[in-house]
């Protein structure tokens, strides 16, 4: 479970995260959506470590991370696996190298089972005999199909992806959205989904967050959406026909 | 521009702080040593024949004087080769080659959220990706002036044998008359240093990339540029401290 409670954060006089607090349950596709500049990814930044937010505090399964010392922050960042949105694979590295890199760095683990940990978690996002592959082989897909292998190569109890589907054609999109769901629920990870696409949403979404001008607008079920009254959400979720056409239809 | 000096310098701390393992050190330190070595070596090759052929022979037309004895314009070749044009020229060209790989590599692996990625696994990114080029350059450096000096006197040898300027035996008698060891010292010196200062400058420069493709560019440019000053300024403060010692040698 990740729980926080009044993040601020700002950039000079811009002040991004206006004291935004939820709390992420394990099992469960939490998704924090928004248009472009609403601060999501500031605020997965601020949860991951990346930033340090103003004020606020984030609590992983309890324990204090963002005023944490370094090691504990380590302790627990080794628990984190994350999907960046251009999936942020090593260059240099092969396939099966970008998925082991977390186990040969941060496990003394048998090279033997860290191979089988590879195999199992690269047939799990459907990329058997990849492993030779170089990322600059890859398409769009494939990389974050990679990059989510190595966010749970290491048995990451958390799972963080900014922007899964960007840049994929819609069935690719479906097809990731739907591996991170069938993940989350497998191996039982409190799962974080930064996002602005409704497909996404509506597909696989179980905890939404919707963030308006660096405030948290509006949260709750996906069910629940089109009963929302707030306008700033409304406005951002049925800015699209197909959306209009469900809500009129659900009416 | 103070600000940016403090923050190389808290970078410099951060190399040393929250390391991880040797293991996971010896495996790159080895990758890099011989990315390093082999990149540039060819270059450094070419440089340096040619460097020293010149040397020889620009240093014979100005030493003509029946009261200055042949083997003298080897003696100054050497001398200046291993004080001055080895460590320092070579050290500049070092900057061009391997501190613009290194800043491009460091600012694509920022822009393109490797070093993220790095960080979000627990790792100090800094010490892991920095430290082994570090220490692969101050391994791999020293040698390269060795090999540079070497092919410098080897240049000026050919040039002497096909210029005529001095005879080939003249230049190898200079070359082997009244060495102050120090030199030699001297020249590994400068090695550690600017080797130092070219992998720590190129190295900050990379890795606070911020932007796109185009400031990838602009950090190699200036990760060149600033080794290079730092260069000079190290090569002076160094002449300035260690050439009393020569003397008194």
């Amino acid at each position: 479970m990740i729980e926080f409670n009044n993040i601020e954060k700002s950039f000079g006089d811009r002040q991004v995260l206006k004291g935004i607090s939820a709390v992420f349950k394990p099992g469960l596709v939490n998704m924090i959506i928004g248009a472009s500049g609403t601060g999501k990814s500031v605020l997965l930044k601020c949860l991951v470590g990346l930033e340090q937010p103003d004020s606020g505090d984030v609590l992983y399964d309890q324990r204090e991370f963002t005023h944490a010392n370094r090691l504990e922050k380590i302790e627990i960042r080794r628990e984190i696996g994350m999907l960046f949105q251009g999936a942020a694979l090593f260059d240099s590295k092969t396939v099966e190298e970008n998925v082991r890199f977390p186990m040969d760095v941060l496990t003394r683990m048998p090279l033997d089972e860290k191979l089988d940990r590879v195999n199992h978690v690269l047939s799990r996002v459907g990329l058997e005999n990849s492993n030779d592959l170089m990322p600059a082989e890859l398409s769009g897909g494939m990389k974050k199909r990679v990059g989510i292998a190595r966010a749970l190569a290491n048995n990451s109890k958390y799972l963080f992806c900014d922007e899964p589907n960007s840049g994929l054609d819609p069935q690719t999109a479906i097809l990731i959205d739907n591996l991170i769901k069938d993940l989350t629920v497998e191996y039982n990870t409190t799962t974080v989904v930064v996002s602005h696409d409704m497909n996404s949403v509506m597909e696989i979404g179980d905890y939404i967050m919707f963030m308006f001008e660096g405030h948290k607008v509006w949260d709750g079920a996906k069910e629940e959406i089109i009963g929302a009254d707030e306008k700033a959400f409304n406005d951002f979720v049925f800015a699209n026909n197909l959306m209009r056409t469900l809500k009129e239809q659900m009416k | 521009m103070v600000k940016s000096i403090g923050k190389y310098f808290i970078f410099l701390g951060t190399l040393f702080t929250n390391r991880e393992s040797f293991r996971t050190y010896a495996r790159l330190f080895i990758d890099e040593s011989v990315k390093i070595g082999t990149d540039s070596i060819i270059l450094i090759a070419i440089v340096s024949v040619f460097m020293g052929a010149v040397t020889t022979i620009q240093t014979a037309y100005n030493l003509v004087s029946p009261l200055i004895p042949d083997y003298v314009v080897a003696l100054v070749v050497r001398d200046m080769v291993l004080l001055e044009l080895s460590p320092t020229i070579i050290g500049i060209i070092f900057a061009g080659k391997v501190g613009s790989n290194i800043a491009g590599e460091l600012g694509t692996m920022r822009i393109t959220e490797q070093i993220d990625a790095l960080e979000v696994m627990g790792l100090n990114s800094a010490s892991y990706l920095v430290l082994p080029k570090l220490l692969a350059t101050l391994f791999t450096f020293p040698m390269l002036v060795i090999f540079s000096a070497f092919l410098s006197l080897f240049g000026g040898y050919i040039a002497a044998e096909f210029t005529g300027v001095i005879t080939p035996q003249a230049y190898t008698f200079g070359i082997q008359n009244e060495l102050n060891e120090f030199m030699v010292t001297f020249a590994m010196v400068k090695a550690f240093v600017f080797g130092f200062l070219v992998a720590t400058i190129s190295s900050f420069m990379g890795y606070y990339t911020t932007g796109g493709a185009l400031e990838v560019g602009k950090a190699s440019t200036s990760a060149v540029t600033n080794s290079v000053i730092a260069i000079l300024a190290a090569d002076y403060l160094l002449a300035q401290l260690l050439a009393q010692y020569l003397v008194s040698y």
